[in-house]
């Protein structure tokens, strides 16, 4: 077994999960902020901040879809070495991570249903530059307006319209992370 | 000094992360009951074992942590869950609301605005506003679904045609962002005006009823109304007997036995604060 495998989770969980969580909670509450989160060193191409949201949020109860070059032997081992989390397909899966064409097409993922919209999934879109710029977003979370550079804004309004169904997204870049619930108007 | 007997802030890695789930869920969906698979607390339920879950998921050991019941940071359910956490989590606890970044309350919202990077903890009994008009889950849920809020508009017009107002004085019913009808805990109904549009996270936890929701900040929050009967935030109509403060939320305290009676800040800093300041009520020593 390859040593990188056995490294690069946090030095600490409890404390560093929960700072981590942190991160990605104001980022989930106030859509467009950008938040940093450390402690975790992925193999590549993992982005330290995908990897510290896996390492916070999954575990062998959520299933998650490894998407186009993160499905590799090392993202493999070193998830289910981590976190224990099965890796599965699209379509039943509570987490996924990779890039934005790899992620792609959107249809393939639950959206919830009307009585449970929680049982979506959360994907982790992996971007190389995330900015306080480009699309405006509005609605919950959000005092006046805010600006966050997103991949797509066509998809992104199609999933709002879905709401209260729909899938809430993740963006990392580096050690960076930002969040887009189901709930913002993207414009 | 934190207990080493004790993973931090008590629970277990997998629960906390099982909790955060559903808080970022909540988020996403503001308004929106989420099921969590709450677990026992060292606590009888009742005495805010949701609000524990949630607080537990969500400090650090950077926090300042602040516990009120009904207003008071002095009672016994604020006093016993400020020692838990101080003992397992090792955090850093105050009376100050402007000093915690992270407040766990029963029924009171503080006086003071909270700000942003502040997260507002509420202690939920009964988390679905529809289980006294209707005690099944799966209709409740198929209600929520549906958007078919009928039954509570309803409700709040028996109040009107009994007692010729809209009696609900606590609990009461309020929509969030146009969608889901939502009890925002047992708080005055005094308090509901300041659920919209504030600057901190509100995160409610109910532990025996196994639910878990959440309000963004800046999420517009509407207490049921009707046009010809408009919601009021109503206090007692008198001003603190300690502080003199004519703007905050009252408790009518029995000081003898021959109907004495005098009304008192119920949010205890807030009303602390104003003595210092040089505030003084008609009743202070």
């Amino acid at each position: 077994m390859q040593a990188q495998v056995l490294s690069g989770g946090f030095s600490a969980p409890a404390i560093q999960s929960a700072q981590a969580f942190r991160g990605i909670m104001e980022a989930m509450a106030r859509p467009g902020t950008i938040h940093t989160v450390t402690g975790s060193t992925p193999p590549a191409p993992l982005s330290a901040a995908a990897g510290a949201v896996l390492l916070t949020l999954c575990d062998a109860d959520t299933p998650v879809h490894l998407a186009g070059a993160r499905d590799c032997a090392e993202v493999r081992a070193w998830l289910a070495f981590h976190t224990g989390a099965p890796v599965t397909d699209p379509s039943s899966c509570m987490f996924a991570v990779g890039t934005w064409e790899a992620l792609g097409p959107l249809t393939a993922f639950p959206v919830g249903s009307s009585e449970y919209p929680d049982r979506s999934t959360t994907l982790i879109v992996e971007t190389p530059d995330l900015q306080p710029q480009g699309a405006t977003l509005t609605g919950p979370g959000i005092k006046d307006r805010a600006s966050l550079s997103v991949p797509d804004v066509g998809a992104l309004q199609a999933n709002h319209a879905l709401f209260p169904l729909g899938l809430d997204f993740i963006f990392t870049s580096g050690d960076r992370l930002a969040a887009l619930p189901r709930s913002t108007e993207v414009s | 000094m934190t207990d080493q007997a004790y993973n931090f802030a008590y629970l277990d890695e997998q629960t906390k992360r099982m909790i955060r789930r559903a808080i970022l869920k909540g988020l996403a969906i503001p308004g929106y009951q989420v099921p969590f698979a709450s677990r026992e607390m060292p606590m009888p339920y009742g005495w805010g074992t949701g609000g524990v879950q949630v607080s537990a998921a969500v400090l650090t050991p950077e926090d300042t942590l602040k516990v009120i019941d009904q207003g008071a940071d002095d009672t016994t359910n604020a006093v016993s869950i400020r020692s838990f956490f101080e003992r397992t989590a090792g955090v850093a606890t105050t009376t100050a609301t402007d000093e915690a970044t992270v407040i766990q309350t029963r029924h009171r919202i503080p006086e003071v605005p909270l700000r942003e990077g502040q997260i507002l903890v509420y202690q939920v009994p009964i988390p679905e506003p529809l289980r006294f008009l209707e005690p099944r889950e799966s209709e409740t849920r198929k209600m929520h679904s549906l958007e078919e809020y009928g039954l509570m508009h309803v409700k709040l017009y028996e109040d009107i045609s009994r007692h010729g107002h809209i009696a609900t004085s606590y609990a009461y019913p309020v929509r969030v962002e146009g969608r889901y009808v939502m009890d925002p805990s047992p708080i005055p109904k005094f308090d509901n005006p300041k659920l919209g549009e504030m600057a901190a996270i509100q995160l409610f936890g109910a532990g025996r009823e196994q639910r878990i929701y959440a309000l963004p900040p800046y999420t517009q929050v509407v207490s049921l109304d009707f046009e010809d009967h408009p919601f009021e935030a109503s206090k007692a109509d008198q001003c603190c007997g300690l502080c003199g403060a004519t703007d905050s939320y009252l408790d009518e305290v029995i000081v003898d036995d021959a109907g004495g009676r005098m009304f008192v800040c119920s949010d205890t800093d807030f009303c602390t604060a104003r003595q210092a300041a040089g505030h003084r009520g008609q009743d202070a020593a």
